[in-house]
Parts: C-alpha cells; structure tokens; sequence
C-alpha cells in the first residue's frame, strides 16, 4: 500500500518508529482534510510516499502546497504521506471520496500498515454532523475526542487537564431508556470505524472531532487544528495561535471563478 | 435538515455518501449480491494478438496514447487512425450503469466502445480510444488489466481527454476565456518539451485519467 517516494541514491525506505500518525477522516465540510492541509502547508512538510489503493476516488493535479514556480509542479494524488522527522510526525493526507464498498479494506489496510511500520500512536481528524447534536450538545464547546483504552491509560490525564470533553455515547434505540449506549459519529466517514478496529487491535488512537455543517468549513479547520495544538504544541500558543497556520495556494477559488464584467 | 419550505432534506455533502449502512455486518445473503454484483462490473481486457493458452508475453510498447472521453476518441478518429497505418489489436469488456461495451471490434463512432490499436510500421506504439464511461470502482482494474500486459520500461504514456470550461478554476469568468483550450500535467520523469502551459492550481484531473 505505501509506496516511499524515490529521494535518488538508492535511499532507504523512511523509518516512522515511534512517530504520530496525523491524518484525516473523509468526513462533513471535509474539515479534517483541510485542517491537515494547514499542518502540511505550515511545517513545509516533505513528501515521502503515497499509498497506491484501489478504495479512493482517482485524482491527480499539480502541488497545491507551491509556493513558487519552481515548486509547483510536483504531481500530487489521492493519499500522499509527509514527515517531519524532527517532531517524530508523519502525516497523511487523503484528498478523495472513498469509493463504495471500500471502507472497510482502506481501514484494514491502513491499520496494518501502521502495525507493520510501528507508529506510536494515531491521531485522527474528524468532524460529525452538527444537526445530530442532543440538546446538551448544543452548549459549550463543539470539539469533542475520543481514546483507545490503551492511548487513556498514557494521555487521558493530560486531556482532561486541557478541559476536554468525551464524545458522549448515545442511546442505540432513542426513546427507550434502558437501551445500550453506543458510539455513533453521524458524518464522520470511517472515523467510527477505524476507532472501534483500533480498539479492538490494540492500537493507541486519538480522534478529534469538531461539530459542523457543510458551508465555508475553513474556520472549522482553523478550530479544529487549534484544539490539536493545544495537546501536541506543534506551534507555540501563546501568541494568537490563528495567525501562524499557513493556508496553502490550493484554498484558492474554492467557492467560484471569478464573475463575468457583463454581469454588471 | 429543515428547507424554507418546511420539508426535511437530506444534506449532500462533500465528503460523499454516509458511510452507517457500511458499518452494519453485512449478511450472507448481501455478501452473495455484493459478489454478484462485483462479478458483473468486472472487466475484461481482450487482445487479439495473443494466441491464448501458454505462458503469455507481456506486450513490448514504447509509447502508448490514450484517449479517454468521447471528444479525445474522436480527434484520433479524425486525425490519427485509419484503417492502413494502424491495426486493432485489444478490446475491453466492461458494464455500469452508464454504458456496455461489447467485445466487438467493428464499432461504430456513437457507439461505447475501448479499443487498442498498433501502429503497423512500428509495433511498439500502441493507441487506445476510450470513449465509454468506465465507472470509480473499475477504474483500478482497467489500470490494472491494460497496464499489466505491458512490459512498462522505457514506456511513455500520453493521455489525452476534455474537461468542461466551467469547471476550470480560475480567477477571471470563465465566460470571458478564450476556449477551447489545453492544459497539461506531467510526472518529473517525462523531460520533454510539454506543447501547452501546465495545469495550475487548484484545478485538478479525476477519473481514469487521473488514475
């Protein structure tokens, strides 16, 4: 599945022992993606493979992290992997719909894959549905995360420190009360189904997701990559933390071309 | 979601379908119309030059043009293929909900089709007309199937096919830009001249083309 990229030389496959895997979750308003874009475009990340799988939706286009002529023509594609060794990071990116049916094998695939190249741990960007929120949901704060038993037992502590909130379970019947309470991330794409496989397989796995609709989503993603900082301190905070996200030249004309003179 | 009108709607989202039904075990019963299903999506890369049976050669191609969609399909037509230079050589076989092709050689221009051509004067180059739709979850496997009967060192691979001006990202109207007009995206190992401006950001390619 992952393909490193050829650096010439004959080089080594990169070695991600021990790193965080940052990647996104396809899901509402696509704010985990664009949050990752941020992380990618901010750190000036290297691009050090891709994954070749048949359970994305084919795209390619030119570097949409350039910055200059000289750089912007570098291929890109559905799932391309960066790393910054100096913060033991590597991250993925994920830039298509998956295609159906293919849920379930890309997650399979994926997870062994971070068994097999012995990541530390997972982090996972999402985002679910803010029309599904219960009235209490509907207050506070709109980010939400969740932990494999085995990342609570390192990490639990520290989050609760930062006041974080615990996606809450909801009833698996709504209106029968003595129901069991289940996971349901409603717009998250694999999210619960990666959580619940990580579980199972024993891997560390975060999720941070944040409540939103489909509509301009980059101030979603602004939040959203925020909340990451406040746990893993990739930038400093103290200064308005906003300010020093990158946004890359791709978020150019997302809601249009510009209009017709005639028009006026 | 609540419209103005006071019907509940179901959002579409960029981030594609939901995903629940695909979280539900899937029974027995919908493994075997799953299968079934996937059995008739497949597709079969047919070519006429091979004798069938024994161990089969990968096809030796030097260069491989590839046109996808109907107006790439028909500029070949028009200005490359004839029935003198180039041969037909392979077909692919496939069904979707959009279009069937069949494994018929003798097309004609309305026609869904995907048909491989050799050039007769030189073997290895090698034309493909693909003016059928070929569906996201087949496009793997036609990569897969044509690209793995080629023996792929030294190979060059040109792939021609159209876009609607209007999906062109750009900062002025589209209405006012001169079209048609070409674009082009190459990988680093492709060092020749490109005979057009390449694709900017943040336009992007999809479908088999981009696969």
């Amino acid at each position: 599945m992952f393909i490193p990229c050829d650096r010439g030389g004959g080089s080594a496959a990169p070695d991600f022992k021990g790193f965080t895997l940052l990647m996104p979750a396809v899901s509402v308003g696509n704010v985990g993606q664009l949050a990752i874009d941020l992380v990618i475009s901010t750190f000036d990340m290297t691009k050090v493979g891709y994954f070749y799988t048949d359970c994305l939706v084919p795209m390619v286009g030119n570097n949409p992290y350039a910055t200059a002529e000289e750089n912007s023509t570098e291929l890109s594609i559905n799932a391309e992997v960066y790393s910054i060794p100096s913060k033991k990071l590597v991250v993925l990116q994920i830039r298509s719909p998956f295609i159906k049916n293919k849920y379930r094998p890309f997650c399979e695939t994926l997870l062994s894959w971070v068994k097999s190249s012995k990541c530390a741990r997972v982090v996972l960007l999402s985002s679910s549905h803010a029309y599904q929120r219960d009235d209490e949901q509907l207050l506070g704060t709109p980010l939400r995360y969740l932990l494999t038993p085995d990342l609570e037992k390192a990490v639990g502590g520290r989050l609760q420190e930062l006041n974080w909130k615990e996606m809450e379970k909801v009833a698996a019947y709504p209106g029968i009360s003595d129901t069991d309470k289940i996971l349901h991330i409603p717009g998250g794409g694999i999210t619960k189904l990666l959580f619940t496989e990580s579980c199972s397989k024993g891997i560390q796995m975060a999720v941070l997701l944040k409540f939103c609709s489909e509509g301009d989503n980059i101030p979603d993603a602004f939040v959203l990559v925020n909340y990451l900082n406040e746990w893993l301190q990739l930038i400093k905070s103290e200064v308005n933390p906003s300010s020093q996200w990158k946004i890359p030249s791709s978020w150019r004309l997302l809601f249009g071309n510009g209009l017709p003179p005639a028009l006026f | 979601m609540a419209t103005f009108f006071g019907e509940v709607v179901v959002a579409p989202s960029r981030a594609g379908l939901d995903e629940e039904e695909e979280a539900r075990e899937e029974t027995p019963e919908d493994r075997e119309i799953r299968r079934e299903i996937e059995k008739k999506r497949e597709i079969d890369v047919l070519w006429t030059w091979k004798s069938g049976g024994c161990a089969e050669e990968p096809l030796v191609c030097s260069r491989f043009i590839v046109a996808i969609g109907r107006n790439a399909a028909a500029f070949l037509s028009s200005f490359i293929l004839d029935s003198v230079c180039w041969e037909v050589v392979g077909v692919v076989k496939l069904w979707n909900e959009w279009c069937r092709t069949s494994s018929t050689t003798n097309v004609l221009p309305t026609d869904s089709f995907c048909l491989f051509y050799r050039l007769i004067s030189d073997p290895t180059v090698l034309l493909c007309q693909c003016s059928c739709y070929v569906a996201e979850d087949q496009q793997f496997q036609w990569l897969e199937k044509v690209f793995g009967s080629m023996q792929k060192k030294g190979l060059q691979v040109t792939i021609l096919s159209t876009c609607p001006v209007a999906d062109y990202k750009t900062q002025e109207s589209t209405l006012t830009l001169a079209s048609p007009f070409l674009k082009a995206l190459k990988t680093k190992e492709f060092q020749e001249q490109v005979c057009c401006p390449l694709l900017e950001q943040p336009n992007i390619v999809r479908d088999l083309p981009a696969a």
